[in-house]
């Protein structure tokens, strides 16, 4: 009867935990909301360490709190204490109770460590190289994300797309100096280093995708120079069916093909003219990373936002294109294109929102 | 030479000159929280911008590339700069008197300290005028700090490893000074807790600060010429450097907070008028936290992507840290336990300290887990840990320190009204400051941000923690009066102004005499004072007759060594600029370090000594005792 008293006390302090944490943040970004397995497998971690620390804080803080004020020195008192030299019963106790407790704290930590570092599916290639599981390659830069899909041989920037109810294998790395791969609501970070590549899974739950509007917000978590604050990324978490979808319309766009609206082909010729030297507008490009030098902008159109920080319109993108510095201290894109007439600039944001992928 | 020199009064310009040259390690103590008072003041006013930018979002009021010198700046600054040289000062200051030694074993050696670390501090601060700081954080990763431009990361490397080596020759002096000097029946199980600590924290010193200094010179060669350890493109690897920095840097953490609890293993004592509960579980757990510091600087690198086997292994040595702490924390709770506790303003610290330092502790054992720590990692929940266990830890330690022995240090004591505003004010402060900083890592904030965007909801906590900031920067406004009222009212106290004092340090006349003891004390225990004023006496009971005492002679050698390497460290700087006067700087630089090394090795200096029949005039006189 006892026991069952104080499971019920556990779980309720759980229980409550858990309610005063999800207040905190917002679905598409706080890790105390997790949106899948492995956000779930750290926040569970969090909360088993937190009630036991918490637990800790309260005997501390109990114990001296009656010290303090039970053994305080009362006006003129000029007694001597009696001096103890310390009590091996007392030392032995809050040696081994805490032993236990770390104990408690370690078993899940060691089985989690290894269960989230499992990419083991990554590895069970296929004759033609390909892999049943998903997987994406993630190249960081400074401050832009590009996202490769190896097996459907496509390749999107800053808004990295997945499947949700499944597991996303992820390859990582940077190519200039380090970052780290960061999706809160979904879970823990990885090092992009720039000597090796780290692997790693995540997981969406269709539901909670739903919640969060199916867009979670990604981050660099590594300071990587003045721009670092502004090196956001978007996951889009869809279900399988639509994410097909995406990967066909993704393969089958043709960037060469010149858009109606003259405003957009003119657009499309400047674009030729300054900006494809480092910018693919092609999903399918297949030149090596070395020259994938800026973000890809085949589905630029489809973006939730331009440059990861400014809201998804032609005004803020002439404003971006006119002046990058302003917005992105340090980027690398600022200079490298000359200056552009308000003409070109509204010809260039035309073509450039056309891009799209979705209807 | 006699003691006459030294009682006499001086004009400003001599007392400048006497503390240039001294050899006294109560006067380079107080060199040394002058000068790490200056540095706290310089991380402070940055931290208030840092808060500042970040109260709003969005905000710009200091520009990207500036905020992250910025951070880099208060991390380095308070770490190497403030908190380590305060401790220092205070060990300085209190260690020898506590173990009965007339000073360190290497006088010349711990001025020389004082100065390097002293150039280095002042070469790395005037970055700030010469084109830019270091900006790529305190940790300096590699990637990053090689492809920073300018010369930020340059007086980086140069300053950190100028005063990196008087750090390091202040560890080695202290160990020595500890197992040789100890007065007669001063045993290892006697020492008070500070000198234990202090001879643990030098330990650490000694094994932590060489892999720092390897990684430094590995950085300045890679970044002068192109050496490419740490350039992937050259076959380098910057997880090279993560390793080394991090062998520095955790026992660097043990090195800040030893000290600290020592510090308060004194002030908790002292006034609950008890002895230290479970005196030896306490030197046990010091030095185990001491070792096992060592065993876990992997913790720091968990998403590095080490692989599961290192990140659990290093995972549970982590965790094995919480129980000596916790034994230490409990030992502390049950000194008080039946004693007769006065809330002095140092014991007011040490009692703040408790409850902050085990919230600080907790979330440290959280992070031990690795993959809950893949959430916590780099986010404002570390930045709110760190705070927590170096301000609430070794900041309050610092604090509590300053006001318990000023009277010690300077013969006055500080007012406890203000004291108490102080304390208030920065307590209040520290938690509206960082408590909220865990929720905001966990809401998804990462830390180094030099903005954020609105519509996060990370609004609310950043500008709770802004006005945190101000409170705790009043607090310290408070103490800074408090002290140029102190000086300037100048009431002198007497010997065992606490009126509890246990240890060594408060038998002794106020000032100290400059020898400290005319006869070396016979310790007959711990707490050796307590014991003898148990027994009715006022004074210690000497373990010699009155004798000559030999004394080192000043010596400007130890700022002209220093100031060689700091002009040096210029021309080395910019030499690679092809500027045409680097090379000749650089040359000269090293040809004064050396040539006052040089000086010091052929000329004889035997010291000198001050003769009996001095020290019994002394003593007729009634100044000093």
């Amino acid at each position: 009867m006892k026991q069952k008293l104080t499971k019920w006390r556990l779980l309720t302090v759980f229980g409550l935990l858990t309610l005063v944490l999800s207040g905190c943040g917002e679905p598409f970004l706080s890790t105390l909301i997790p949106a899948g397995e492995a956000g779930q497998i750290a926040y569970d971690l969090m909360i088993l360490s937190t009630v036991i620390m918490v637990g800790v804080v309260i005997v501390v803080t109990i114990m001296f709190a009656v010290a303090i004020i039970k053994f305080r020195r009362k006006k003129g008192d000029e007694s001597i204490p009696k001096q103890v030299e310390g009590s091996h019963v007392l030392e032995i106790v809050w040696t081994v109770i805490p032993i236990l407790l770390l104990i408690i704290l370690t078993v899940p930590t060691v089985i989690t460590t290894f269960e989230l570092a499992d990419t083991k599916a990554m590895d069970k290639k296929k004759e033609d190289g390909t892999t049943d599981a998903l997987v994406v390659n993630v190249r960081a830069s400074l401050y832009w994300w590009e996202f490769e899909y190896p097996n459907q041989k496509i390749i999107t920037s800053q808004e990295l797309v997945v499947p949700t109810d499944q597991r996303v294998y992820f390859n990582i790395k940077a190519s200039d100096v380090k970052h780290s791969f960061w999706i809160p609501a979904a879970g823990g970070k990885i090092d992009a280093n720039t000597e090796n590549v780290n692997k790693m899974w995540l997981e969406f739950d269709n539901q909670k995708a739903i919640e969060a509007d199916n867009l979670f917000y990604g981050k660099c978590a590594e300071l990587c120079g003045p721009s670092h604050a502004l090196m956001d990324f978007k996951v889009r978490a869809i279900p399988q069916d639509e994410f097909d979808q995406w990967t066909t319309a993704m393969q089958a766009v043709d960037a060469k093909a010149v858009p109606e609206d003259p405003q957009a082909a003119a657009g499309q010729e400047i674009f030729n003219q300054k900006c494809l030297s480092c910018h693919a507008v092609s999903p399918a490009d297949e030149r090596p990373e070395a020259a994938r030098m800026a973000p890809n902008l085949g589905s630029f159109g489809d973006r939730e936002l331009v440059a990861g920080i400014l809201e998804h319109n032609e005004e803020e993108l002439k404003n971006w294109i006119s002046n990058p510095e302003a917005y992105k201290p340090g980027n690398k894109m600022t200079g490298t294109y000359g200056e552009l007439s308000d003409q070109e600039l509204d010809q260039l944001a035309t073509y450039l929102m056309g891009l799209k992928v979705e209807q | 030479m006699s003691t006459i020199a030294h009682t006499q009064k001086r004009g400003f310009a001599g007392t400048v000159w006497e503390y240039l040259t001294t050899v006294d390690h109560k006067k380079i103590a107080i060199l040394y929280l002058l000068a790490g008072g200056l540095f706290f003041l310089a991380g402070g006013i940055e931290a208030m911008m840092i808060r500042i930018q970040l109260a709003v979002p969005n905000n710009d009021f200091v520009s990207a590339g500036l905020f992250n010198e910025i951070i880099t700046m208060h991390g380095t600054t308070m770490i190497f700069l403030a908190a380590m040289p305060l401790l220092l000062g205070f060990m300085n200051a209190v260690m020898p008197l506590q173990i009965g030694a007339r000073d360190v074993a290497f006088p010349f050696v711990n001025a020389l300290g004082f100065w390097l670390f002293f150039f280095g501090g002042v070469f790395l601060n005037l970055s700030w005028f010469l084109g830019g700081a270091p900006d790529a954080g305190w940790t300096s990763y590699a990637s990053l700090s090689l492809a920073s431009e300018g010369h930020g990361i340059d007086f980086y490397v140069l300053g950190l490893q100028i005063s990196g080596f008087g750090t390091l020759m202040g560890g080695i002096n202290f160990l020595v000074t500890i197992i040789n000097m100890r007065a007669p029946g001063m045993t290892y199980m006697r020492m008070p807790l500070f000198t234990w600590t202090t001879f643990v924290a030098s330990a650490l010193i000694l094994f932590a600060f060489p892999p720092l200094t390897v990684g430094l010179f590995m950085m300045l060669f890679d970044r002068m010429f192109g050496a490419g350890f740490f350039d992937a493109a050259m076959g380098g690897n910057t997880v090279i450097w993560e390793h080394l920095f991090w062998i520095f840097g955790h026992p660097e953490v043990y090195i800040l907070i030893l000290p600290a609890f020592g510090i308060f293993s004194e002030v908790i004592p002292t006034f609950s008028r008890k002895r230290l509960f479970g005196y030896s579980s306490m030197v046990f757990a010091t030095v185990l936290i001491g070792f096992l510091g060592f065993m876990v600087w992997a913790h720091h690198m968990f998403t590095t992507g080490l692989g599961p086997v290192a990140n659990a292994i290093f995972a549970v040595a982590t965790m094995a840290i919480a129980v000596p702490t916790g034994i230490k924390i409990f030992n502390w709770i049950l000194t008080m336990w039946g004693g007769s506790i006065q809330f002095t303003v140092p014991m007011l610290w040490a009692i703040a300290f408790i409850p902050s330092f085990v919230m600080g502790g907790v979330t440290g054992v959280m992070q031990a887990a690795a993959p809950a720590d893949y959430q916590f990692h780099d986010s404002y929940f570390i930045v709110a840990h760190f705070h927590y266990v170096i301000v609430g830890g070794v900041v309050f330690g610092l604090l509590a320190g300053v006001h318990f022995y000023w009277p010690l240090m300077f013969g006055t004591m500080l007012s406890e009204k203000l004291g108490k505003v102080t304390f208030t004010f920065f307590l209040i402060g520290f938690h509206l400051t960082f408590f909220i900083q865990h929720f905001l890592g966990l809401m998804g904030m990462p830390r180094r941000v030099w903005t954020f965007l609105p519509g996060q909801g990370l609004e609310t906590g950043n500008l709770i923690s802004s006005i945190g900031a101000a409170f705790m920067f009043v607090g310290v406004i408070v103490l800074l009066i408090n002290v140029v009222v102190t000086q300037v009212k100048n009431v002198k106290v007497g010997i065992d102004p606490w009126k509890d004092g246990r240890t060594l340090e408060w038998a002794l006349p106020s000032p100290t005499p400059f020898y400290n003891f005319k006869q070396l004390p016979l310790v007959r225990g711990l707490d050796a004072f307590w014991i003898e004023k148990m027994e009715g006496k006022t004074e210690m009971t000497p373990a010699e007759p009155i004798g000559d005492i030999h004394m080192p002679n000043n010596s400007f050698t130890p700022f002209m060594i220093a100031l060689g390497l700091f002009i040096g460290a210029f021309g080395a700087m910019y030499h690679v600029d092809d500027k045409g006067w680097a090379l000749p700087v650089l040359i000269i630089g090293l040809a004064v370090a050396f040539a006052s090394m040089l000086y010091r090795s052929i000329k004889d200096d035997h010291g000198y000594h001050i003769h009996k029949e001095e020290l019994l005039d002394d003593a007729d006189k009634g100044g000093t005792r």
